[in-house]
This record gives structure tokens, sequence and C-alpha cells, in this order.
């Protein structure tokens, strides 16, 4: 019993009519299976059937593979029906990656040479649309014969295939080359047209084919002006001279979509020749007319090419700025996106303060999506034109109160730069920062930036009023209680805790009051959570008890950072305070009030734990470098003497030198002068250098020379420090003491 | 170049989807889903191009629609295409299937999707425009089925039994017609 198969109205009804997606993909698979087995039985009459309705399935996303073999089977019968169908399977589900595809070529062979249009035509088009490389190069030959077949029909749909050849084999171009002269006189538009993007893909794809056409561009020309003249609007970008593009744009009809695509074309060919500067602004002039067009999609085109050709004529689209900015204001986002970009690349030194007052007021309603790029943009075109600093760190805040948590990781680190170059904005900016932050502490970046400012210009904040905002009384209690609120706030990422941390440590050194609010709070976070924070809050609970001699020292203001270097930014410099706080512990700082506290320390107890050594060369010299001039190594700064000891006529200084052939070398003289009238005896020198210097990396020499002098005179003795590799040449005893003994009468 | 011409009413459902671009199903299903996404969430009086989705090229191509009652037209385009003209083509691809289906509405691309293929073919070669006039397009098309028209009478006249003739399913067609407003 044969079951007669549905028709494909059939099946499509009875598709709509599953209410389910369930239901639908039975219906589907029982037709499937139908169409299967009748493919295998191979009834002729209603494979164009089946497939047909395969197709319709297929269309829905149900797979269709098995047709495959069908479509060659349809292509290969006599009837124009299973043609057109077969045709139409092969372009839907064969394609150049399964290797059945190739079986059609011999099939549309055929068709090509046979007379009749309508299949040549069917043929053509399925090559166009699915030929891979092998096909095209068997069927070039074929397809160019039927470039001068009398049938116009035929020649039209024959060039587009040449050119889809040519785009899948470039080789093929000397086949196709030299029916191009001839098919380039031709009346007939549509393969006029053809013919030109044949040549516009030869010529792309080789030199030679350039220079070949390019003798053909007077007929080109030619070409175009009596298209002007006899009024036939169609799109044509042709490159030539210049003269035509005049009339062209001068004289077409703008009140219809054609009229304009025609003028588009001709603009963005003017831009693309090398024009005389009058067309070119003619062709800006034309877009800036287009921007006022009511309708929306010649807007959008126009604002497009615009931004094409900001660049290259630069002051010719300025004069529309106006214009541009209005369009930031529309609702649709495409335009608006293109507003954005072009707003962006018009803002120039001399229009920068207006235009960023557009671009901010955009970003406070613009849709999310386009904020990253407002921000950013905006930040971009501040630092490349900022007329002053005041009105650099001014827009920096505002971009940041508005959009902060859409701009880029490193604005914080260029804001905090630029605060910190700005010497006399110190107390501006603290207070504008302070009122932002009080308002509003959920911005990260802005309350980083805030609370790296408290802290280090927390003094300017508290003492009087500057004179560029308004008067602002400020108490200490109010601050602290602030940066506690940030500490605290459940929005703070663990970065802005660290900040608002470091920043409450730093003001326990710059506000008069006395620090037992500060301490409570980082005794607090010594057992926090996050092993970041539980870090920072140890040592400066450390540094309170311990080393409170030190803090403000350690706590004083930051120097400039240097940009581009891999230490500079913000977080850098808070995690070398903290580094520096421990090696504070092993190190000493090469100040002479300092050294006389430690020079105390060792003249009194020797079992002092950690006694700091008055001379270490190395580390001295390190930290000179932190605290001077960060991120600059080679070559060290000259050291200035000290005096490290004097007491009751007895005064000893150190002097470093560096030889200029040998920079890690450094000198260390020790000079010691008794200025009292009594003889000095027992005299012990003692140095120690911490166990850092006994790893390998540092060697320390040691030369002793001794000097008698006369009464009234001093003593040097020399001592070499190089701080090369090698290994120490010390005896370390004991708790790395060692210990040189001399002594002498005077 | 033309990527790609989609056709999909107001719930995503595809009426008609020609790839100019090798894609396998999956993608080409995926495409539909994501340009329908994309063209669904777009207000009325917005422009009509739009910037592509990620699967079919990203930044250099451009999604080009209109919206008709129920149906969007949406062509892929990439770089090489002027916008406004494709827009001009879209209406010119309506027009020509109202032409040939007198009145057209959505149904009538749903039970005759074959048809509207040819339609395309006329117009649409390999990715590149053909021909744009409409007249040019209708006498072509009804050549051709006049062709297959009196291939079948042939073949009844030589007693092929049990052949159904395609175009008695006009009279399927009694359903209620939605009616497009063509907008110039």
């Amino acid at each position: 019993m044969v079951v007669p198969s549905l028709k494909l109205q059939d099946l499509i009804e009875e598709i709509r009519g599953a209410k389910t997606q369930a239901q639908e993909r039975e219906v589907i698979q029982k037709e499937c299976a139908h169409i299967r087995a009748s493919f295998r039985d191979g009834d002729p009459l209603h494979r164009h059937r089946q497939l047909a309705k395969l197709l319709y399935v297929h269309m829905l996303g149900y797979p269709a593979h098995f047709g495959q073999m069908e479509c060659l089977k349809l292509i290969a019968s006599p009837r124009f029906t299973d043609k057109r169908v077969g045709y139409l399977g092969a372009m839907l589900l064969l394609d150049e990656r399964q290797d059945a595809h190739l079986l059609i070529t011999n099939s549309i062979k055929n068709d090509l040479s046979q007379g009749i249009q309508a299949v040549q035509g069917l043929a053509l088009c399925t090559l166009s649309t699915m030929g891979s490389a092998e096909m095209c190069r068997d069927l070039a030959t074929e397809v160019e014969k039927l470039l001068l077949q009398p049938s116009s029909y035929v020649r039209k749909k024959a060039v587009l295939t040449a050119v889809h050849m040519i785009r899948k084999v470039p080789e093929l171009s000397n086949i196709f080359l030299p029916p191009c002269a001839q098919l380039l006189h031709e009346r007939h538009h549509g393969i006029l047209l053809g013919t030109i993007t044949l040549i516009t893909e030869l010529c792309e794809r080789s030199p030679a084919a350039l220079k070949h056409f390019r003798k053909v561009v007077p007929q080109l020309v030619k070409i175009l002006r009596t298209l002007v003249t006899t009024g036939y609007s169609t799109e044509h970008s042709i490159s030539g001279v210049s003269d035509p593009f005049l009339q062209v744009a001068t004289n077409t009809d703008t009140s219809r979509n054609a009229g304009s695509a025609v003028l588009f074309e001709t603009v963005l060919t003017i831009m693309d020749i090398r024009s005389a500067p009058g067309l070119r602004v003619l062709a800006i002039n034309i877009l800036g007319r287009f921007l006022l067009n009511n309708d929306k999609n010649i807007r959008y085109v126009a604002l497009t090419s615009l931004l094409r050709m900001v660049q290259s004529d630069h002051s010719a689209v300025q004069r529309h700025r106006p214009t541009v900015v209005e369009c930031l204001r529309e609702p649709d986002a495409s335009l608006s996106r293109r507003a954005l970009e072009l707003s962006l690349a018009l803002v120039n030194s001399s229009n920068v303060r207006a235009m960023t007052q557009e671009l901010q007021s955009f970003l406070e309603s613009c849709p999310p999506d386009l904020r990253a790029d407002c921000a950013s943009g905006i930040l971009l075109a501040a630092e490349r034109f900022a007329p002053t600093k005041r009105w650099h760190i001014d827009t920096i805040l505002r971009v940041l109160t508005t959009a902060g948590i859409y701009v880029q990781d490193d604005a914080v680190a260029n804001l905090t730069q630029l605060i910190g170059g700005a010497q006399e904005l110190h107390a501006y900016s603290v207070r504008r920062l302070y009122s932002a932050l009080a308002e509003d502490i959920s911005q990260q970046p802005l309350v980083q930036v805030a609370a790296w400012c408290i802290g280090e210009y927390g003094d300017l904040l508290l003492e009087g009023s500057c004179e560029e905002t308004e008067p602002l009384q400020v108490e200490e209690e109010e601050v602290l209680a602030l940066l506690e609120k940030v500490l605290q706030s459940h929005m703070s990422q663990p970065a802005t805790r660290g900040y608002a941390l470091t920043a409450l440590m730093k003001l326990s050194t710059r506000l008069r009051g006395d620090s037992n609010r500060i301490r409570q709070v980082v005794s607090i976070y010594g057992s926090c959570l996050d092993v970041e924070l539980q870090q920072r809050a140890v040592e400066y609970n450390t540094l309170f008890q311990k080393y409170d001699h030190m803090r403000a020292a350690i706590l004083e203001k930051m120097p400039l950072v240097e940009r581009g270097g891999s230490q500079v930014d913000g977080e850098a410099k808070e995690s070398k305070e903290a580094q520096l706080s421990e090696t504070a512990l092993v190190s000493t700082e090469p100040q002479a009030s300092k050294l006389l506290d430690l020079l105390d320390l060792l003249d009194g107890t020797s079992g002092d734990a950690q006694p700091p050594p008055p001379l270490d060369p190395s580390q001295g010299g390190a930290l000179v470098h932190l605290l001077d001039l960060p991120g600059a190594p080679p070559p060290p700064p000259s050291i200035p003497n000290l005096r490290v000891f004097e007491r009751e006529g007895l005064q000893l200084n150190l002097s470093f030198v560096r030889p200029s052939g040998t920079p890690a070398l450094l000198l260390i003289m020790v000079t010691a002068t008794n200025t009292s009238g009594a003889d000095v005896t027992h005299f012990i020198c003692q140095a120690a250098v911490p166990k850092v210097c006994g790893r390998p990396g540092f060697e320390v020499a040691w030369a002793l020379e001794e000097k008698r002098l006369s009464r009234g005179g001093g003593w040097e003795e020399e001592r070499e420090g190089n701080d090369n590799a090698g290994t120490s040449t010390w005896e370390v005893m004991g708790r790395g003491f060692e210990t040189l003994g001399f002594g002498g009468v005077a | 170049m033309i990527k790609a011409i989609l056709i999909f009413n107001n719930h995503g459902k595809p009426r008609l989807s020609k790839f100019y671009q090798p894609y396998s199903e999956d993608t080409q299903q995926q495409i539909i889903r994501e340009t329908f996404h994309l063209v669904s969430k777009r207000d009325e009086n917005v422009c009509n191009f739009l910037e592509g989705g990620l699967l079919i090229g990203g930044s250099d191509n451009k999604l080009i629609y209109r919206h008709y009652a129920t149906l969007y037209f949406v062509f892929c385009v990439d770089s090489s295409e002027s916008e406004l003209g494709i827009l001009d083509l879209i209406q010119v691809f309506v027009e020509t299937l109202d032409k040939c289906f007198e009145n057209v509405c959505e149904l009538d691309l749903i039970f005759h999707v074959d048809k509207v293929h040819n339609i395309l073919a006329e117009m649409v070669m390999g990715g590149m425009v053909l021909e744009t006039n409409m007249n040019e397009i209708v006498t072509q098309i009804d050549a051709q089925n006049k062709l297959e028209k009196s291939e079948v009478r042939m073949e009844s006249a030589l007693g092929n039994e049990g052949r159904k003739h395609d175009h008695e399913l006009c009279m399927m067609c009694s359903f209620h017609r939605l009616s497009f407003s063509i907008t110039l």
C-alpha cells in the first residue's frame, strides 16, 4: 500500500497545526522518514516535491543532509521543474565543505552549454552561490563563453558569476581580463554594472590588472557623464577624474532615497581619490547638509562617512561640530554611538572645554554599553588637551563621580599622579575630594583617590580655607569618621579598604590630636580576615608600638611618582611603604637625628635584639634611593656627609664616595676627630651589618688604615664596601657583629 | 557583498534564510536567533542600521533591516555595500513579492517558500545585486513559471497520472490575510 505523500503545503499546514515544539518535531520526524523512504525507492515523479518539503524543514532548523544526493539526481533530470528545485536544494544543502558538491560540476557544465536561458540562469546562480575553488576552475571557460552570449540576461548572470570565481580563485583573472574591454561597451546597465564590479575585483586582486585598467578610465568617465546627462539614478563607484562628480553632486535629486544614495557614493569617491580641496569641502558640506536631514538613516550614514574623513579633513569637519553634538542627544542607540565616536575624534585644544561639557552631560544620560567608551574617551581627551591642571583634575573628578565603575583601572593611578604633581592644587583637590567622598562612598575609583588624598594632604584639609573652593570647616573627628565608614562599608572593595587604612595611618602624623582612635581602628583590623588588610594592620600596629619615633618619617609626604615605571602606581607605593616599615626593623635611615638615637642604643645595651648598624653601604644607599628619587637606580646619587656622633669633643663623620669607574663600589670613610683637650683612650669602634649582608650577592670587604696624628687631629679609617656578587668576607660572630678594636693615645 | 538575507516574523520564526557564505547548519540557526534578538529590541522610530552580531562577522558587517507589519526583512552586508542602496533593495524586493503574489502577506511567504527563493535568485546572485528593475524580474519569473507549466501540461497530456498541480493550492489560501503596509 502506497501512502500518498503529502504535498508541501499540506506539510506546512500540519507543522503550523502543532501546538508545541515536541509535536512539531514529531510531525517533522514522521515526514522525514517518509521522505527518506521515498528517496530510497527512487520515485522520480515526486522527487522534487519531497525535496521541496525537505528544504522547508531544513529552514526550520532540522537536519536534512540525506537530501544531498537527491539534489544531484534532480539537477541531472531534463525537466525544468526538477532542475529548479534541485538547484535550490544544492544552494541550501550543499557547500564546499561537503565532498558531494563536486558531483554537480558535470551537470552544471552540461546545463551551461545547452541553449535554454532559464536553465543556464539557474546553473550560473548556483555556481555563484556555492561554487568552490575546484568547481570554479573547471567551469571557468564555460562561463567565459557565456560572457559573449547574445542574451543579455545570461550575460548579466555570467558576469556576476565571473566575479564570484575571481574571488575564489584569483588566478582565473587572465581568463576574464580580455572580455572586460568588450563588455564595457554594453548598453545594458545591469551588465555594465556587473562588468565594473568584475573589473574592481580584478584590480583588487592583481596590480597588473590595475595597470591594464587604468587605460580604461577615460572610457569609464565617459559612461558616467552619459549617465548624468540622461538622468538615470543608479549606484556607481568608479575611480575616475574629479569633474563628473561636481555635476553629479550638484544635480542629483535628493528627495528620493536613491538620489541620496548616489550622493553618498559620490562623496565617498571624492574622498577616496585625490581630489582638489574644493571638491573635498563640497563633499563635507553635502554630508553636513545630510546631518540636518529628518531621516534618521541618512543621518546615520552621514555620521559614518564623516568619521571616515575626520582624520584627513579635520578642519572642514569641525565646522559641523554643533550638529554632531546635537546628534549625541538622539534616543537612537546606533546614532548616538556614531555621534560619540565622531565627537571624540573632533576634540582639539580649542574646543576641549565645550566638548567635554557636552560629553559629560551625555555620559550622565547615555545607555550603559556606551558609558565605558564615553568615560575613557573623555579621560583621554582631557589628558591630551587639558588647558590647566585644575580643569583636568575637575574633569576627572566629574567623570569618576558620574561613571566611576566604568572607568579603566589606570584612571586612579593617573589621577593620583596628577594631583601629586600639582603642588599648588593640593589643598583644592583634597577639599573637593573630601566633599565628593562625604556624599557618596560607592564609586570605588573615586573612593580610592579620595582616601589617598585625604591621607596625604589631611593637614591641608583641616587648616583654614582654600581660596578656590567654598570654605569648608572640617573637624578631625569627621575626617576619621569618614575614613572609618569607608573601611566598614560593604560596598568597599579590598583595595579600597587598603587605601583607607593607609590613609588613616598617615593621618596619625598629620593631625594634631592624639592618635588613639586611629590606633584602635588599626588594632581591630589586625585580626581581619582579609590577608592584605591584616598584614597592613599588624605592621602599622607595630609601628605604633615599637617604632613610634620612626612613624613620622615613614609616613611623611610621598614624593612625586614617575609615570611609566613598574612601581609607579599608587598601590605599589602603598606596598613600598609597608615594606619600608618592615625594613625599618633591620635598617636605618641616614638622617642625623635618627642615627644619634640609634647610636645611643649602641652605647647602651649591646644585648639589644636588633641593633641597627650605623654603617651599611648598600642598604643605606638603597634607602636614600627610596626616599629621594624612586625608581631611578643607576647612577646612584652622591650621598652627603653625615655627622653620626658627637659627644664630649669626639666627632665621628661619615663620608660616602662612589668612585666613577666602578659605580657598584661604595667607599665609606669614617673620620674621628678629637676636639677636646684631653686624650681619647680605649676608643673602640664597632660596626655591625645585618644578616642580610651575609647572603650571596653581597660582599663587604674591609681595609683598615691607621693613621696617627698629632693632638687635635683626627684619624682616618677607610673601609671599602663593595656590593657586587660574591661571598661575605666577614666573620660573623654571634648576632652579626664584627669587632674591630684599636686604640691609641693621641 | 551581501552575506545573508533573512526573513523572520515577530516571534523569530524564520520564513526565509539565504546565506551567501558557507556556514554550518548550527551556525545558520544561531545567526538567525542572534539577528532576531538584535533586531527585535529596536524601537520603531530609530534608524534601520545595526552593527552585526558576533557570529556574522562583527564590526565590519552591518544589519540593514525593515519591519513590515509582522515580518522583518534583514540583509547582512559588509562595508562595500551602500547602506541606503540596500534599503532601497529591500523595498524593491517587497514590491516585487507584492506583484508576484498579489497583495502579499506572511502566509504567502510561508506556503510558497520556493517561489520566494526563485524571486530572490533573480535579484541577488552570489551575494551581489543582479537586477533592481522590478519589471525585469517579474518578466523573468513569469517566463520560468510558464516553462514549468508547459512541462507539466506536456506530461499530463502524455498521460502521467497521479500528478497533482501545484497551482491548485491557491484554494488553500483562504485564510484571513494580514495586510502589509508598504511604506516608501
